[in-house]
């Protein structure tokens, strides 16, 4: 494994991670194409020597093709996966004119009982709060 | 009698494309009944051969030689858990009908229910690590359909943490698959045992932690279940009993594996503390919550730590009462799920306010939720004691007092939680006037309540077989732990 390679996976995962750490679903989208993209190379560097095109006959210095299967197969997956991810940042769109990642729902009661609590100043009853 | 082993996979996906061309609602219901009922036929007879027979079944596809063919193993454990996992989904098949939500009118929703089936199926029975990362896709794809399938905003919100979340585990599942391959050179389940240990340590845990991580997202242990009670509430109940029931186990499955199979019995310090923060946080998190599906989806939670617990103990009498847990566990949280799918047909909301009077009104219904929930707890004589005496027994022969206090503390708070639901949903007075001039809550859905009632009866079942199926646990136990045996079996003479 040369520098670069390990230069590119390095650069690949932390563009990835960054983005995956966004609010917005579609920034979420790309940054699990381009973590995929990363993880792919890593099978590639990790698992292959390279040489001759593996063909049934030859002899001497050829490459292992079980990496190279091993990817094609995550690329489909990784493909149908940024779709769906896809369909659903379009789906949230068409629902609430935005595409953030909402707050979940214990946040949210969590969030209404404080407000709740700032302004009576006594213990809220915990039936009020619906999720 | 080997080529038997694909069957029960492949028969779903067949019906599931079959079903895409054929969109009638009638056609792709029948079609659902008999891939699945076929399946279950299939996989009890390779249950029943590799139960009494000692040996380890394996297909070879494309036919080649020893570790080299992509192989579908069944030895005793992956045999018993496909059984459980095709008589869980036609049950909730049944229930689901039933229930005519709509997102069972919907043309795909029997398709991927299938694909569904076929990967949780796939993933028992992988051979391979590979294999096992295409299982995970093709079951966790269909569970984001399912998930989201109505397309409500709550559904859509929710589904977005389930897919981002299971995508991240994917990811960190394929660079361990990737990584381990380029430490050892092959991705099957009877070569890396023995290329595994022969790496340096800090590779081997460095291997370990990213298998034990990926899993551990997917069986929602601590820290890593926050996913789970945000996302499962909100899909639809046949659906959720489903995910409740199965997924999760799929994941502990695969624990069982890596602690078993590729590295056996290390780090079991770590599994423990994880084991007994995963019981204590997810009990605490039910007993906050006021909605009923969120409590039993924290429980969920709370229940994987006990066979991580098991599983952190290590040794076969711990090994075996995890794999009894397994099999225990799986229909209790389906029939819970399914009494809660019930009663929100019925009420049309799973809040604890806004539902009481139901044992009046319906006593069976209560009979029906009270068994499993006691189960679930742990009190005598139901599966639920004998599943956790099995794992506390194991925990005091091995010394761990401080986490089997914990899972008794954990036993207790499980009751209280179960208890508030059972005093705001079914005692009190009934909340509306309707029930004299309609008909009671089971009677108005039949198959419905006929689905939940098979799953409580296997429940029972299980209670009552509790000896010979310990046993068993006992058997499933000694062959996952013998490495040499497994490796031998799958490789072939």
């Amino acid at each position: 494994m040369s520098v670069w390679e390990f230069a590119v996976i390095a650069v690949l995962f932390g563009v990835g991670a960054y983005m995956v750490t966004e609010r917005s679903l579609t920034r979420i989208a790309l940054g699990v194409g381009v973590l995929g993209n990363g993880v792919n190379v890593v099978i590639i560097t990790a698992g292959s020597n390279t040489g001759e095109a593996p063909i049934l006959g030859r002899t001497g210095d050829l490459t292992d093709p079980l990496p190279q299967a091993l990817v094609l197969t995550a690329i489909v997956i990784g493909f149908a996966l940024l779709t769906f991810l896809m369909t659903l940042a379009w789906r949230n769109w068409t629902l609430t004119q935005d595409d953030e990642v909402e707050d979940d729902v214990e946040d949210r009661m969590i969030a209404s009982r404080a407000e709740r609590m700032d302004k009576s100043g006594d213990q809220p009853h915990h039936e009020d709060v619906v999720p | 009698m080997t080529s038997l082993v694909v069957l029960p996979v492949l028969i779903p996906l067949c019906a599931a494309a079959v079903m895409l061309i054929l969109r009638s609602p009638m056609w792709q219901r029948v079609l659902s009944f008999v891939a699945l009922l076929s399946s279950l036929a299939v996989a009890i007879a390779v249950l029943v051969e590799v139960w009494t027979d000692d040996e380890i079944l394996v297909t070879r596809l494309g036919g080649w030689p020893g570790s080299f063919a992509i192989s579908m193993v069944a030895d005793r454990l992956a045999a018993v858990l496909v059984v459980v996992a095709l008589g869980v989904t036609s049950t909730v098949l049944i229930f689901a009908i039933g229930q005519r939500s709509r997102d069972e009118q919907s043309p795909f929703y029997h398709p991927v229910y299938m694909v569904m089936t076929a990967g949780i199926v796939q993933a028992f029975l992988a051979g391979d690590l590979f294999n096992l990362f295409v299982a995970f896709e093709i079951l966790l794809m269909a569970s984001y359909v399912l998930l989201t399938l109505e397309g409500t905003r709550e559904q859509i919100r929710s589904g977005t943490t389930y897919v981002v979340l299971n995508v991240i585990e994917s990811l960190v599942l394929v660079v361990a698959v990737g990584l381990i391959f380029g430490a050892t050179g092959t991705v099957n389940f009877a070569e890396l045992p023995a290329r595994l240990a022969e790496l340096p340590d800090g590779v081997r845990n460095g291997l370990q932690l990213l298998l034990l991580v990926a899993f551990g997202i997917k069986a929602a242990v601590f820290p890593l279940f926050f996913w789970l009670p945000d996302s499962y509430p909100t899909a639809p109940s046949s659906a959720s009993a489903v995910f409740a029931g199965l997924l999760t186990k799929v994941g502990v499955y695969c624990l069982i594996r890596v602690q078993t199979l590729l590295f056996p019995g290390e780090m079991r310090g770590l599994v423990l503390v994880v084991g007994a923060l995963t019981m204590l946080v997810g009990v605490i998190g039910a007993i906050s919550q006021q909605d009923m599906k969120r409590i039993l989806s924290f429980h969920i939670v709370s229940q994987i730590g006990y066979m991580v617990f098991g599983l952190g103990i290590g040794g076969t009498a711990a090994i075996a009462a995890t794999i009894f847990y397994l099999i225990h566990h799986i229909p209790v949280k389906t029939s819970l799920f399914l009494v809660e799918g019930i009663i929100e047909r019925d009420s049309g909301s799973s809040s604890l306010a806004s539902v009481s009077g139901l044992a009046r009104r319906s006593p069976m219904l209560a009979m029906l939720f009270l068994v499993p929930a006691l189960s679930l707890a742990g009190l005598p004589p139901l599966s639920g004691f004998l599943a956790k005496f099995a794992i506390v027994r194991a925990g005091l022969d091995d010394g761990h007092y401080v986490v089997v206090t914990v899972a008794l503390v954990v036993s207790l708070l499980t009751l209280v939680s179960m208890v508030k639901i059972w005093v705001a949903a079914f005692w009190g007075e009934p909340s509306d006037h309707r029930d004299a001039s309609r008909a009671g809550i089971l009677q108005s859905s039949p198959s419905m309540s006929v689905a939940t009632g098979m799953m409580v009866a296997l429940s029972i079942a299980i209670a009552i077989g509790a000896g010979p199926l310990y046993e068993f646990a006992g058997d499933a136990a000694r062959q996952v732990l013998d490495v040499g045996g497994y490796v031998v079996g799958v490789r072939g003479s």
